[in-house]
């Protein structure tokens, strides 16, 4: 079980780092969406800096969603995930490995980006750590969540847009969180701990239902 | 593997509603093959689907004797019109991740593009192969895990006479061993004593206008099924073809 969890993961990392994947497609967007705020708002240094962990926020939400679509479909396209439903392990550990894979190569990068893109948006010292505390911690919840959309979406042609939509709602309690949890850490009346924990709890809660429920989608799929 | 037993009772599709085909009943032991045929969207490749899990049967029931606590799933091959390659990856590391997820591991990937004749284009990216040399890099997924029971849908399809040869001897090799084959096709795989069902439907068809509407019309009414382990099938040219057990039922092309 383990020999196939580790083998899909690898594959999945492979095909994100080749021509085509999906690998820094999230990044660009999340860059992309950062960049153009700034020009949007003019110079106002305290504005941007006051609704900058907003906006890398939101960024990394709609990153994480832009190449969900693929998560499932690519693979119910060229047969692989019948491929899959071979295996002796159960259709969750597919599940897993490849929502993993996925944050590897989009959450992850997103985090480790914000500190750079924090200076677009005039972000102080503490609130860049506290971005990507958060989203090392809140994009998880984001991948799990969509992962669910992207397996009942799998077999549509243009599922991309039902997959946003079916997916958004149950991503807005990791977004308030994550927000206020990264406002918390530059000043505010509630510590930082308090909206932290419920961004870690949210991402926990995620993990299984996510796993779970995307595995019961891809079973009845067919 | 060797007193592996599939057993198919009575079984029943239905797609959107429609039925395809009842009735479909047949035993396959350690060895032996099972050759599907029938028209166009006459359900060969649902009753193979059926067999590997992606679909749900209407009716009836699939057994599988003496696999231990392997399900159905664990304990077959599946190579359908789709190839389950991935495009971007090269045939080596395609094979070498269905090595490894599929468990049980058979030969490397390396031997396997070998036995299909593909060694040298082990390295190349998916994307870069023809339709036959794709085909042959996902018949070659057969040989890198042992899986007993391989279900192989229109196997032959892009392959060229060579290649046809060299299946057929893959597949007989695999029967030796004491696995099974269900293969759904149109022309003929020449395995030795290999069982034939025939999926069709009993009502004469209406003169339809085109080829189009075939596929269409074909799921409409019962199916019927003709269960013929025993000899009744004839080869292309009409002629009658040995009895079963006298030996190869035609010669490779």
């Amino acid at each position: 079980m383990i020999r196939s969890f580790n083998a899909l993961l690898i594959r999945d990392l492979k095909l994100a780092a080749r021509v085509g994947g999906s690998g820094v497609m999230g990044l660009i967007f999340f860059l992309m969406i950062v960049t153009l705020i700034p020009f949007a708002l003019g110079p106002d240094l305290n504005l941007l800096s006051r609704i900058g962990p907003a906006i890398l926020w939101i960024a990394a939400l709609l990153a994480t969603l832009i190449g969900l679509d693929r998560l499932f479909q690519a693979d119910q396209e060229d047969g692989s995930l019948d491929l899959l439903r071979l295996s002796h392990a159960p259709m969750e550990i597919v599940v897993l490995a490849k929502v993993i894979a996925y944050w590897l190569v989009t959450g992850l990068p997103l985090a480790l980006a914000a500190p750079f893109l924090g200076f677009l948006v005039a972000l102080s010292p503490e609130a860049m750590l506290a971005m990507v505390a958060t989203l090392l911690v809140g994009t998880p919840a984001l991948t799990f969540i969509g992962a669910v959309g992207a397996a009942l979406t799998s077999s549509l042609r243009r599922g991309g847009l039902i997959l946003a939509i079916l997916v958004l709602p149950f991503m807005i309690p990791t977004l308030i969180f994550g927000v206020s949890a990264a406002n918390a850490a530059v000043g505010g009346t509630i510590p930082f701990v308090t909206p932290f924990l419920v961004l870690m709890a949210l991402s926990l809660i995620a993990a299984v239902v996510g796993t779970v429920g995307a595995a019961a989608a891809l079973r009845s799929g067919e | 593997m060797r007193g592996l037993r599939l057993s198919v009772n009575n079984l029943a599709c239905e797609r959107g509603e429609r039925r395809i085909f009842e009735g479909v009943s047949f035993t396959l032991s350690a060895g032996e093959a099972l050759v599907i045929t029938g028209r166009n969207g006459a359900g060969k490749s649902s009753l193979l689907d059926i067999l590997a899990g992606r679909l749900h049967p209407a009716g009836g029931a699939i057994l599988l004797d003496e696999a231990g606590e392997r399900t159905l799933a664990e304990c077959l091959h599946y190579v359908g019109h789709r190839d389950a390659l991935k495009a971007a990856l090269t045939a080596e590391e395609n094979l070498t991740f269905a090595r490894d997820f599929l468990g049980h591991p058979a030969l490397k990937p390396r031997e396997a593009l070998e036995a299909v004749g593909l060694a040298h284009a082990a390295r190349l990216p998916v994307a870069y192969l023809s339709a036959g040399q794709r085909r042959r890099v996902a018949l070659a997924r057969l040989l890198v895990a042992h899986r007993p029971l391989w279900l192989l849908d229109e196997p032959t399809s892009a392959l060229d006479t060579t290649s046809q040869e060299t299946l057929r001897l893959i597949l007989e090799g695999h029967r030796e061993q004491g696995g099974m084959i269900v293969a759904s096709t149109h022309s003929p795989l020449f395995l030795k004593d290999a069982k034939e069902i025939r999926i069709e439907r009993t009502k004469i068809p209406p003169p339809v206008a085109g080829e189009g509407a075939e596929r269409s019309e074909a799921g409409e009414g019962a199916g019927s099924m003709e269960h013929s382990p025993s000899p009744a099938p004839r080869s292309r040219e009409g002629h009658p073809l040995p009895q079963r057990g006298e030996g190869e039922t035609g010669e490779p092309l």
